[in-house]
């Protein structure tokens, strides 16, 4: 794990906030209709997709819906922010693209054969990402990030006129929601497997070095 | 202090007084525009003013939304909510709506009322289009009925005007800003799916926004308001649904 610049400190708790927020009124919002449908409409007597298991709940969505888009202005920007400052600092290439040795099959398997057995220690270091942590950032700051907030503007009726090749490429408003909706689910599995293996490698020196940027000596006795 | 520290401290304060400008700078340019809603207040205020003022800038003022063929109405239409129960509406349901009168008033040279016969003597406008309720759940349906802009113009709006505001029968009044009052797919719906406006789609006439959520489409209309500041209707957040916790502006 690199030492952490003041930007990514930053960004990383913005978004931890911005990022609660979004699951708590996103949720407010899904209990007022917590059904999935495919295609362009949905409503209770047409098929749908997936009822989720959980009772319609009515009042939630007026906070919901206001505290849901100002999560979202505070995530995307600080996201912008973000991904700007890797791009500029070169960071993203160094620290989180995978290195070539680490493109092979031999290699990844061994990462993945290890974490199976719960060998965590092997590959937590405070220097360097291993090839998963890798891999895992990259696809949620890459295709999880941009897709929950694409998908998200794709059922606003006002970019549904603005932009309507939006809609086309999810296929339709109903879908694009319910594309949001497991995007965000993929989004909250990363962040509890994200919170464990922080729990689990000795989390003060972790805590430690995304508040302050070092570790500490904590770190050295891992 | 290393030089390298200095030029990070230099640019990181650079950065942060060109910020803090340019939030300053985009305020004014938002208010002299008419890009702050009536709800602006608070800390939710701040996203709405972004979430309204970015869609208004991204889609303009002319973005039309997608319309549908007949195959694509949707069979399952929800009605939400029941008709207004006041003595008012009840009497003129029971005289089929020969009495009822639309009233249009405010910051209009010829202030007049309508009466349904006017409205459909007037160039009708259909479309198919798509309607999302807040809550998650949508359909596809075709309205009929008159353009705003028409009536709009029938009454002569005064240069000052910003808003539009909508009473109906219920409790649900609402507002809109000029730009998608003025819009060619927001009209006042008397017919729906090739028939008469049903009742619980808001007979004997209703507004249809098409690019915002459905609770904006308010039904069973009764008058309208022109106006230049939503300060002096309710608690001057610009309709029921903002006093009642729902924002004002409802395009996403």
């Amino acid at each position: 794990m690199p030492r952490h610049s003041l930007v990514v400190r930053l960004t990383h708790w913005i978004n931890a906030i911005a990022s609660l927020a979004l699951i708590v009124s996103g949720v407010a919002i899904l209990l007022a209709h917590p059904r999935l449908y495919w295609g362009e409409t949905g409503a209770v007597g047409a098929p749908s997709l997936i009822d989720l298991p959980i009772p319609f709940i009515f009042g939630h969505s007026g906070w919901g819906r206001y505290l849901h888009f100002l999560a979202a202005w505070v995530g995307t920007i600080s996201g912008v922010v973000y991904v700007s400052a890797g791009i500029v600092t070169r960071r993203f290439g160094h620290e989180l693209l995978p290195s070539k040795a680490e493109w092979s099959w031999t290699h990844v398997q061994r990462v993945i054969v290890d974490h199976a057995r719960l060998r965590l220690s092997a590959h937590a270091s405070f220097q360097s990402y291993n090839v998963l942590q890798r891999l895992t950032y990259v696809a949620v700051i890459f295709v999880l990030g941009p897709l929950v907030l694409m998908s998200g503007l794709a059922f606003s009726p006002m970019l549904a006129s603005a932009t309507p090749w939006l809609v086309g490429v999810f296929g339709g408003q109903q879908s694009a929601r319910t594309i949001h909706f497991f995007a965000a689910a993929a989004i909250v599995a990363f962040l509890i497997v994200h919170v464990a293996m922080v729990a689990a490698t000795g989390f003060t020196a972790r805590m430690r070095s995304m508040i302050v940027g070092d570790p500490g000596s904590a770190a050295e006795q891992l | 202090m290393s030089g390298l520290s200095r030029r990070r401290l230099i640019v990181s304060g650079l950065s942060a007084a060109a910020s803090v400008t340019g939030v300053g700078a985009m305020i004014h340019v938002a208010g002299r525009n008419g890009l702050i809603p009536p709800d602006h207040t608070g800390l939710f205020g701040v996203g709405e003013t972004l979430t309204y003022a970015a869609q208004r800038v991204i889609a303009g003022d002319l973005a039309l939304a997608r319309e549908f063929s007949r195959n694509d109405i949707s069979t399952v239409i929800p009605m939400n909510g029941p008709p207004p129960e006041t003595d008012t509406y009840q009497r003129l349901l029971d005289g089929e709506f020969r009495d009822w009168r639309l009233q249009v008033d405010g910051l209009v040279t010829r202030p007049r009322s309508f009466s349904l016969a006017d409205l459909k003597g007037y160039p009708a406008h259909t479309q198919i289009t798509h309607q999302a309720c807040e809550e998650g759940w949508s359909f596809v349906a075709e309205w009929t009925g008159v353009r705003l802009s028409h009536v709009l113009e029938l009454v002569g709006v005064d240069a000052r005007a910003r808003y539009v505001v909508f009473f109906p029968f219920d409790r649900f009044w609402e507002s809109i800003d000029m730009a998608d009052a003025l819009h060619p797919q927001t009209f006042l719906a008397y017919g729906m799916n090739g028939q008469e406006l049903p009742l619980g789609h808001g007979a004997p006439l209703r507004l249809r926004v098409a690019r915002q959520l459905g609770y904006k489409s308010i039904k069973y209309l009764s008058r309208i308001v022109v106006a230049e500041s939503m300060a002096d209707f309710g608690q001057g957040l610009g309709g029921a649904n903002p006093e009642e916790g729902y924002s004002w502006w409802a395009g996403i």
